[in-house]
Order: C-alpha cells, then sequence, then structure tokens
C-alpha cells in the first residue's frame, strides 16, 4: 500500500450533470470500478489526490436496444452486466466473449467499459471488439454530448480524445453486417493481460482490429483493404504486419505477437466462413 | 457512512477512498478477509457486495455505503462448504481460503467442473493446485468423497501391463492413421 | 481418553485437518491479522542498483514525521550478518552493495501512510555488476562426485549423446507474503512471524542483536504458505523488525507487500546443465558426465546444500557405473537465490530427464523401455557409493503410471496431432543430506496432559498437514484417539528444536523421534491413565533425540556413502496441446505415480502432490522471473504467471507404498518428491508433440523460437 488513501479526496455526485458540473471546475480523476485506478494507487503510481465518483450515476448504467437494430451500453455498465446480456450475445457475441475473459469474476462485477476504455491501456480487452464493431462514443460535458467514433479515440499511448473536462457516457454500437470473432491470447489462460488480442467482423468490408500489437488498440486497415479487395488470405496477412507495431516488453516478443496477429486473421477468416461472407452465420 | 456488514448495520466516519480491505480487517477488526496482491489478481481478499464477488483491495469505501457486505466471519448458509474445505483438501495453509469460499458460495449449485473452474478463476491458491478445492465444492452439493487409497508398490510392480483393451479411439488417434 | 485400543488406528485415514476450522471461518490469525499495543510499522529502504558501494541515504526533503524512528548499521548490537551457512551477509549493507534491493537502511512509524509518504534516496557509486552466472569470478560451493572412471567410459561408448539444459528463476508465491511482528519484551525480543524455521530464526537473531538464547523468543503465526520461501528469508525481515523495536521500545511489525515479498526475497536458484552419457547400443547406460552451474544470487545463504542436493540428484534415478558430476554453485549480482521445494533436485532432474528421452530417440529405444532398462533396483548403487535398500521403487512407479495413463496407446495415436504425451521419471532423499541430520540432532518433547498428550516440536504446519499428521502418528503409537493430542504451537520458548521444517524431513525424521517418545510415554504410563499417572507421579515430558540408523556412513570429504536415509520415487505422465495458431501449451491431464513409503495421512499426501504437481507445471510453463539491471521487473502478480484454476490439468495421483524401515509407520518425504517430476515430463510431452525445447519456462514465445521439429 504505497498511497495514504486517507489523504484522498472524493466527490460523491448523485446525477451526471452534477459530476460534469464537478468535472468542469476539475481537476479530478474520474473513478468508475476502481480497477485500474486502485492497482495504480496501491503500487503509489497514480499521483491524483481529488477524486470523483461515477458509481451513483445510475442513468449511464445499462444496455438498451436502439432504434437502428443496434446497442447502447452506458459507460457504467460492468462486464458482467455485458457477459450475461443476451442482446449483447445476440448482437455482438464477440463482446460477450471479451468481457468474460477480463479478469476474474470480481474483477467483471466491477471493471466498466467506459472505465476500460477511458483507462486507455493498448492491452484493454473490450477495445478492439468495439472497434471493429464500429462503435462510437458519446462524450458529456457541461457543454454537451458529442459522438466520437472509437476509431478516433486512441490518439497514443495512453491518451484519448476525452478532454479533462468529459466522460464517457455511452458506447453505441450499431447493427452489424456480419458474424463476429474474438480471441485474446493472454499471458495464460485466465486472469491475464493480453499479448495479443484479436477481434473481426465479417462483412463485405471486413473489420478487423487489434489489442496489445502498439501503443494503441488499433484497426487493421491494410489488412481490412486487402481483403475488401478481394486479395488472397496472405497477401492480407502481409498487409496486417504494416497495420501493427508490436515490441518486445515483460509479458512476450514482438517476433511472437506477429506471429500470432498473423495466424488470428487466418482464424478469423477461416471460422467465419467460406469465400463470401455469409452474415447470417454465427461463429 | 453507513452499510450493512454481516447483516448488522455499521456506521464509521472514515476516509472515502481507503480500501474496503483496510477498514474491514482495521476499522470493523474483522481480519478473515486477507490481502494478498493489491492488484486484484489472487483473490483473496474477496467479499460479497451486494452479493456479488469483489476484490476489497480495489473498492473505496465509500463506494460500499447502502450495501450489503459479507466477509467469511458472516459467511452463513454454507457450513457443507466450509466443511468440505476442512475434510476434503480445499483448505492447506489457509490464506486463500477465505476469498475462495466467498467467490464458491456464489456459484450455481449445478455448476459444471469448467463453470466452477471459470468461477473461481479469479482467486488463486498456491497449495492445492485447485483439485482438494473442486473437490469440496463437489462434496458441498453431495457428491461422493474421493480419499486416495494407496496401495502397496510390490502390487503395482507385479500389476501386469494394460491388457485391458484401448477404449474407443479418440477422433484425433483416427485422424493420425 | 480411550483406554480401549480396539478401535481403527487413524494413520492411513483422512481425518479432518486439526487447524481445518478456523482456516474456514476466518478465525485463523496470520501475522499481519496480529497488533500490539503501541505497535509501529517498518518499512525497508534498500540500494537502487546491483553492485557499488553505498554513498549516503538521505531522508527528505521535507520535514520527517514526528517520533520516525531510524535505525542503520551503527545500531546492531551484535555481529552485522544473517547467520545462515556463512557469514557474508550483512543484515545491513554499508559500504559493498552486491544486489539491487540490498537493505541499508530500516524506518519504523506509528502511522503507515506518513512512514511510506517519507522521500528517501539512496545514492550508490554503482560497479560493474555480474549477471551471467557462466561469466562469474566467484565460485561460492565446488562439489565433484566421482564413481569410475567416466572419461575412459564416454570414450569407448558405442553411443554418446550431449546436450544443455536451463532453468529459469522461480518465485514461491506463497499467497501470505512474508512478515514478523518485533515485541520487546522481559529484557530481550519476541518476533512473531509467518516462517518456517522458527530455530533458525532464533540463532539468527542472537547473533544480530547480541542476546543470550533465553532472551530471544521465536513463534510461528499461522503461515500462508511457505514452499522454501520462508526458510531462511524470515530470518532476514526478523531481523529488521527486532533492530526497530529494540530501538523503538515498542512492537515493530514488517509485513512485505507482493511487489516487495517478489523484488527483495528469495527465488529458486536459475540452472545450467550440460550432460554427456554413454550407452551401448541396446541401451544401457555406461558412464554420465554432468557439469552443473547454479546461480547464487549475491550471497551464500543456502545455495551450497542447495547445490549438493542438486548434484546428488543429477543422475537421475539410474544406476551407471562410471560417473563424473561437476557442480558449482557462483555468485551474481542478483538479490540472493534460496530454498524452493526440491531445493536443487527440481534442476538436476529435468535436465537428465529431458535428456533421457533424446537419448531414447538417438538410440531408437521407448523412453519407457530405456527407462526400465537403466532405472535403479534395490541393491544398486548410486554415484556415491550408496547401496539402495529395499523400498527402491523405481520400477514399481514407472510401470503403474504408464498403464494408468494408457502411455504406449497415446504415444502412437498422437503423432502428429498437436497433442504430446511425455513422461518423467525421478527420486527424492528424504531428509537433511549426508551426516545432516547428524549435526541438526533434533529433538521432539511429549508432554502428558489430563486429556492425553501434547506435542511440543519445532516443525511447524505451512499448509502441509504437520499437525495433522504428527498428532496421528502420536495418537496410534500410543493407540489413543486423535481426539486425546493436542499440538503446541512452534513457540521456541515452549518447544525444542526439532530441525528446520524443510527437505521433506518433519514426517520421516521428526515423526519418528515422536513415535520414539510416544513408546517412551507409554511405557512410563503402564496401566495408568493420565489423570492417575499426574495424580501419582506429577508432570511427565518425555523428550527424545535424532539417532542415526547404525547403516548410515556418509564421507563429507569425499562426497560418498549413504546421501540420504532413503529416497521417494515418483513417475509423472504429462498429456498436453499446442495450440498451432499461438503455440499456448494447454496441459490436459498429469498422472502422479508416487512412492512414498507410508501415507499417514493419504489425502493430505495427495494434497502434496498435486500442489507441487502444479507447481512444476508453472515452473515449466509459465512463470519466468524477468530481471533487467538485477532487478527482477515483473514483481507483481499480473505479470509473474503462476497458474489458475483454468491452467490447472486434472490430476490422477496414485500414492504407492514400500515402508522404510526407519519411518514412523514405514513413511518417507513427501513435501519435496512432486516438484521434481512435471517440468522434465512437459518438455517430454512437447517433444513427442514437436518441439525439440531444452529450457523451461516452455512459454509460447521459446517455442516459436525452438526449431518445430
Amino acid at each position: 500500500m504505497k498511497t495514504a488513501f486517507s489523504t484522498l479526496a472524493l466527490l460523491r455526485p448523485e446525477r451526471p450533470d452534477e459530476a460534469l458540473a464537478l468535472l468542469r471546475d476539475g481537476p479530478l480523476t474520474p473513478i468508475a470500478g476502481g480497477t485500474d485506478l486502485y492497482v495504480a494507487l496501491n503500487a503509489g503510481l497514480c499521483p491524483s489526490r481529488r477524486f470523483v465518483d461515477l458509481s451513483r450515476l445510475k442513468a449511464w448504467r445499462g444496455i438498451a436496444a436502439t432504434k437502428d437494430g443496434g446497442l447502447r451500453i452506458g459507460a457504467l455498465t460492468t462486464f458482467a452486466q455485458i457477459r450475461d446480456d443476451k442482446r449483447v450475445a445476440r448482437a455482438l457475441p464477440a463482446l460477450c466473449a471479451a468481457a468474460r475473459e477480463i479478469g476474474g469474476v470480481q474483477i467483471q462485477n466491477r471493471a466498466t467499459v467506459g472505465g476500460n476504455l477511458a483507462n486507455a491501456s493498448p492491452a484493454a480487452d473490450s477495445a478492439p471488439v468495439l472497434l471493429a464493431a464500429d462503435a462510437e462514443l458519446e462524450l458529456a460535458s457541461t457543454a454537451g454530448v458529442r459522438r466520437v467514433p472509437l476509431g478516433e479515440f486512441f490518439v497514443a499511448y495512453r491518451h484519448t480524445a476525452l478532454r479533462a473536462d468529459e466522460l464517457i457516457q455511452a458506447v453505441l454500437i450499431p447493427p452489424q453486417p456480419g458474424p463476429s470473432f474474438f480471441r485474446k491470447v493472454g499471458t495464460r489462460a485466465a486472469n491475464a493481460i493480453s499479448k495479443v488480442v484479436f477481434a473481426g467482423v465479417r462483412a463485405a468490408r471486413p473489420r478487423i482490429a487489434l489489442g496489445s500489437v502498439g501503443p494503441v488498440p488499433l484497426r487493421a486497415k491494410r489488412a481490412e483493404a486487402a481483403l475488401a479487395a478481394g486479395a488472397d488470405l496472405e497477401s492480407a496477412v502481409d498487409a496486417l504486419q504494416q497495420d501493427i507495431a508490436p515490441i518486445d516488453d515483460l509479458r512476450s516478443t514482438a517476433e511472437y505477437r506477429r506471429f500470432v496477429a498473423a495466424g488470428l486473421l487466418r482464424q478469423f477468416w477461416q471460422q467465419t466462413g467460406g469465400r463470401r461472407p455469409a452474415p447470417s452465420r454465427r461463429r | 457512512m453507513r452499510f450493512t456488514l454481516n447483516g448488522k448495520p455499521v456506521e464509521l466516519k472514515v476516509a472515502p477512498m481507503r480500501r474496503l480491505l483496510d477498514v474491514l480487517r482495521e476499522d470493523c477488526g474483522l481480519t478473515g478477509t486477507k490481502e494478498g496482491c493489491g492488484e486484484g489478481e489472487c483473490g483473496a481478499c474477496t467479499v460479497l457486495l451486494d452479493g456479488a464477488p469483489v476484490n476489497s483491495c480495489l473498492v473505496p469505501v465509500a463506494q460500499a455505503e447502502g450495501t450489503k457486505v459479507t466477509t467469511i466471519e458472516g459467511l452463513r448458509g454454507h457450513t457443507k462448504l466450509q466443511q468440505a474445505f476442512v475434510t476434503e483438501g480445499g483448505a492447506q495453509c489457509g490464506i486463500c481460503t477465505p476469498g475462495f469460499l466467498l467467490a464458491a458460495s456464489t456459484l450455481p449449485r449445478a455448476a459444471s467442473l469448467e463453470a466452477v473452474k471459470q468461477g473461481l478463476a479469479g482467486n488463486l491458491c498456491r497449495c492445492t493446485g485447485y483439485a482438494g478445492i473442486y473437490r469440496s465444492v463437489a462434496v458441498a452439493r453431495g457428491g461422493a468423497r474421493a480419499a486416495p487409497k494407496p496401495k502397496p508398490a510390490a502390487r503395482a510392480k507385479a500389476t501386469p501391463r494394460a491388457k485391458t483393451k484401448p477404449k474407443a479411439r479418440s477422433a484425433a488417434a483416427r485422424r493420425s492413421r | 481418553m480411550g483406554k480401549a485400543s480396539t478401535r481403527a488406528g487413524s494413520v492411513g485415514r483422512s481425518v479432518p485437518r486439526l487447524e481445518g476450522a478456523a482456516k474456514v471461518d476466518g478465525r485463523a490469525r496470520y501475522v499481519d491479522d496480529l497488533s500490539f499495543p503501541g505497535m509501529l510499522h517498518g518499512r525497508t529502504i534498500r540500494a537502487p542498483h546491483a553492485c557499488g558501494r553505498l554513498r549516503s541515504v538521505r531522508l527528505g526533503p521535507g520535514g520527517l514525521p514526528l517520533g520516525l524512528v531510524v535505525v542503520g548499521p551503527r545500531d546492531i548490537p551484535g555481529d552485522n550478518v544473517i547467520a545462515v551457512i556463512e557469514d557474508d551477509q550483512p543484515a545491513l549493507a554499508w559500504g559493498e552493495i552486491r544486489h539491487a534491493e540490498e537493505p541499508v537502511l530500516l524506518l519504523a512509524h506509528a502511522d503507515r501512510e506518513a512512514l511510506f509518504a517519507v522521500p528517501a534516496e539512496v545514492e550508490m557509486i554503482p560497479g560493474a555488476p555480474v549477471f551471467d552466472p557462466l561469466a562469474s569470478p566467484r565460485v561460492f560451493k565446488h562439489i565433484r562426485i566421482a564413481r569410475g572412471d567416466a572419461g575412459a567410459a564416454l570414450r569407448k561408448a558405442p553411443v554418446v549423446v550431449e546436450g544443455e539444459y536451463r532453468t529459469g528463476a522461480q518465485e514461491h508465491v506463497y499467497i501470505e507474503p512474508n512478515g514478523v511482528i518485533a515485541v520487546p519484551e522481559n529484557g530481550g525480543i519476541t518476533v512473531h512471524g509467518s516462517l518456517q524455521c522458527p530455530h533458525y530464526v532464533h540463532k539468527a537473531l542472537c547473533r544480530l542483536l547480541k542476546l543470550p538464547a533465553d532472551k530471544v523468543r521465536v513463534v510461528q503465526t499461522e503461515t500462508g504458505g511457505g514452499f522454501g520461501g520462508k526458510e531462511d528469508y524470515p530470518s532476514v525481515i526478523a531481523g529488521h523488525a527486532a533492530l526497530l523495536a529494540l530501538k523503538a521500545r515498542r512492537p515493530v511489525k514488517i509485513v512485505y507487500d507482493r511487489a516487495e515479498d517478489m523484488r527483495a526475497t528469495t527465488k529458486r536458484h536459475p540452472s545450467i546443465v550440460r550432460l554427456r552419457t554413454g550407452f551401448s547400443r541396446d541401451g544401457a547406460l555406461l558412464a554420465i558426465e554432468a557439469e552443473v552451474v547454479m546461480d547464487g544470487g549475491a550471497y551464500v545463504t543456502l545455495s551450497p546444500v542447495v547445490l549438493s542436493r542438486g548434484v546428488l540428484h543429477a543422475t537421475g534415478p539410474y544406476r551407471c557405473p562410471a560417473v563424473a558430476i561437476d557442480g558449482r554453485v557462483v555468485m551474481t549480482n542478483t538479490p540472493p537465490n534460496g530454498a524452493f521445494r526440491g531445493f536443487g533436485a527440481p534442476q538436476t532432474q529435468f535436465a537428465i530427464e529431458a535428456h533421457m528421452d533424446r537419448c531414447a530417440e538417438q538410440l531408437g529405444i521407448d523412453p519407457v523401455k530405456l527407462r526400465e532398462k537403466n532405472a535403479f533396483r534395490p541393491g544398486d548403487v548410486t554415484a556415491t557409493g550408496q547401496k539402495l535398500p529395499k523400498d527402491t521403487s523405481a520400477l514399481p512407479v514407472l510401470r503403474e503410471a504408464v498403464r494408468r495413463s494408457d502411455f504406449h496407446r497415446k504415444r502412437k495415436a498422437w503423432a502428429g496431432t498437436g497433442k504430446g504425451i511425455g513422461l518423467a521419471l525421478f527420486f527424492h532423499g528424504s531428509g537433511f543430506t549426508g551426516a545432516g541430520e547428524v549435526r541438526l540432532a533434533s529433538r521432539a518433547s511429549l508432554e502428558l496432559t489430563a486429556k492425553g498428550a501434547r506435542i511440543l516440536v519445532g516443525s511447524t504446519e505451512i499448509g502441509q498437514g504437520t499437525r495433522t499428521m504428527l498428532a496421528q502418528i502420536v495418537a496410534d503409537t500410543l493407540r489413543w484417539p486423535l481426539s486425546a493430542i493436542e499440538v503446541a504451537p512452534a513457540d521456541t520458548g515452549l518447544v525444542p528444536d526439532s530441525g528446520p521444517t524443510v527437505a521433506s524431513r518433519t514426517c520421516m525424521i521428526v515423526g519418528a523421534i515422536l513415535q520414539r517418545a510416544a513408546r517412551e510415554l507409554k511405557h512410563k504410563l503402564g496401566r495408568l491413565t493420565p489423570t492417575q499417572y499426574l495424580a501419582r507421579h506429577g508432570a511427565l515430558v518425555v523428550t527424545k533425540q535424532y539417532e542415526k540408523p547404525a547403516e548410515i556412513h556418509w564421507d563429507e570429504e569425499r562426497y560418498k556413502g549413504d546421501a540420504y536415509g532413503t529416497y521417494a520415487w515418483g513417475c509423472d505422465v504429462v498429456e498436453l496441446e499446442v495450440d498451432p495458431v499461438t503455440r499456448e501449451v494447454r496441459p490436459l491431464k498429469l498422472t502422479a505415480v508416487q512412492e512414498i513409503g507410508k501415507a499417514i495421512h493419504p489425502g493430505h499426501s495427495r494434497g502434496q502432490i498435486e500442489g507441487g504437481s502444479a507447481q512444476g507445471l508453472g515452473w515449466a510453463l509459465s512463470e519466468e522471473v524477468v530481471m533487467r539491471d538485477g532487478k527482477m521487473a515483473n514483481a507483481q502478480l499480473t505479470n509473474y504467471m503462476m497458474p489458475t484454476t483454468k491452467d490447472t490439468p486434472e490430476f490422477d495421483v496414485a500414492i504407492l507404498e514400500q515402508a522404510y524401515r526407519h519411518g514412523p509407520f514405514g513413511a518417507k518425504g513427501v513435501g519435496e518428491l512432486p516438484m521434481d517430476g512435471p517440468a522434465p515430463a512437459v518438455v517430454n510431452a512437447l517433444r513427442h508433440a514437436g518441439f525439440d525445447v531444452r529450457e523451461v519456462p516452455a512459454t509460447p514465445e521459446r517455442l516459436l523460437k525452438c526449431a518445430s521439429r
């Protein structure tokens, strides 16, 4: 325990507008499920002294179907809720699969989708699925709400498009044009940090996203373009190697990550159908 | 702040960002909840927050306000499970045991072994290799005890080598021929 | 208390763990659960670089909290050493720094948050560190074992196979980190702590604090796992807390957080083993030449004895007329490596067992047949000249493991499928090496109580079942019910020195001493009940000391003779699957057949085998200590990967028994044996699946690099 917890201040707004007003007058560090923040605090790696608790903002918790047939997931929805939700299982099963592999049950009961994205770890397990799903975020401030495609949200290593006075309010997932695929390759079989996360949506213009292979979770645009243009799988694999920039770190090597990323692209393509996209078929 | 602790209302004056773990151990005197890592990795600090297992080393005590917190000291209605951890080898050194018991107490009754593994994947045990824990969960649900039966080495020596017909070949085996 | 002895005994039955109830309802008190009036918290300031000279330690800037207690080397009343084998390791370093995280200054304060907020800067003149053991200029211990002329035998051998095998460091990951509370009292000090060996700590404290033995008391608290990690290190942390407590005149608690525990405390010795073996064409082992190098880290600690056990197991369980083993443990500028379940034997047996499968391949002989041909039989002679006793069970465990696992069929059927099956045959000497038990001269006492008897031993319960097992031995020897026996706390103020709780010795050695004490107690009691005896004669305590069986001889100078009283035997079969896309290895099943003399408590013995096997699988597959500049870079449970529920396979455990004549009810040791088999069985299964890997952990990254065959 390397942080003096009793000296830290916490504001506990009841409603989103109160939270946003507090944040405008900041600076404040938001806390939702605390599963990343408290790891940093315990290790003495979080210098913030003042925090704002989002856990009471009930309006931002929960999953709803949208008119266009997509989903709207409140930023404070936990991965346990996502994991067990039938609508998510129908609309984007890959997201349920990702939720199931985030930490153990204890983490899934606390960690929120908004927190996972805002924390902006390149290894965030939910980010690749949501990127491949073409998700958008609603970012709220006292000035109003703006919509930002998730693809524009991660700007640099651990940096996002979120302003200091903004909070993620919801994740919007449009209807998916084809079957989704998710695979996390972690440091062990459970309760692991990913070495490579791969998510894909099979469609005429396939969408592919990866985590832990660059400074931010990313869309593999070259590989997507190659596949959309009808190139053969191995050309897409070559293109994928241009999309990613993995490094050697504590958990793995760049060489291994490239090998696995290539293998997962092949697996995605083989498992989600023959030559033509088959939107009706589930993985 | 107020919350319900093991069925009883408590009122505390505590700094809001203190870890629920520390407040339980230091302010409430309930030391059955253990700290193993401070990273939410080992699950030794597992408590139930409104019935759901969480890592109390990652919870600011303020977020427990108005909730029902259950620690090992207040685990009720799971005597069979606790007893089975004693008799079936679920507990060895015992430091992870409170966390395992709380996590295991929330498993659905009919959970398969795979589901038990999934449900307990957030708890680390270094003594048992988890086998004794699965046996304990199974026996608590009325499963048969499976005590090991040592046999003399000499008899093993005399045992003829696998004469029994191999069972139906696996799919993998068929592929390879 | 039953006079009638008609009931079935408890030995051989899986009775409930004695302290089990307290462990499942939260009542069991571990060190961090205890608090003393006026207690302070302690903190250790550590060296930032792997080697060099210490220049200064500065506290601040800013005001220091009122009441801060500071202890430096000058505050040490006795010798500034951690007394283990040699006196090279200081309690607080002051001139030369030999490893990062070396303690240089101690602080204590009542407010833990204020204590950890004190800025501390350690300045060093960095030196040139050595991290590669093969480049180390300093040898802590060199051991040679020779039998026959291995060089000549290798020159003549028709088939010679060579290979180099490496194993990495391993962290114990007891779920309860190291911790102690030192309480100044009665003109001396009492230390309560999470530890395996109270008398080791006692000895170290007397030396450090310059206190007579009766002024130092060490009390083991309920201990959340040890695995060797609480054998030698508690002497360091207890010394620190005691120094602070004596200066502050108040109790001081030091409990490491996980990161400090992982960075600063001991690990399993990394090893490099080079083997050359000569065979006849039909697979008879003619010669073994082994070079063993172990990385001791910065100080000697227990390295000489780790090396000793390593080289004594380096031939594996195989008879061989010509053996030359050359082992050394060397210094590097990393935190000292120390005791860890198996104590050198897992490293050398990894090498020989991985090597044997390569030999089988080159000879064109089935790996089971090759082992059957060469495995020790009763009456065979080991490399040190020990004639093996009747309870030599290499063949029974091998045959049972092969049968139970359906090895031959799977071996054939799985070829080319991505699945693999492999086995390892191994043995483990029970008790201290060579004359070690004679030197320890362990004692154990039994005290008559109104209810029955109380066991007084320094042996500790660390999860393995010591309390229950010793009570079973005593109960059955006295023919009393188990409920008549209680076990005193491991408190040096109460119990005699029964030797350390290490080396798979507690049951076989301490259990046997207690059995003799029980027999004498029974004899003294005659026909009286305990109550009658106490009323008529007063208190009765029987103390017995270790007696060396007459036939055991050991020559320490020449490394000749009976290295161990006896050995336990094991064979593991690992079945696994390699993911073709990710090279992730999924262990599917581990069959463990282990001959342990007599399973006093079969359930707890199985628990040892399963837990040890899981720890062995972690070492084999995922547990990697990443060192950068002499510091552990992945000192978090998030980044050091011990197995979870989903990483651990099904275990099929079979316990075989072949009585050892000097063990209680025939028992031998079981604690360490299970650690020896999994790693070589894993690499042999990987070899079967097409991967030529000779180093553990066999991570997916390593499998990617090793040529797929």
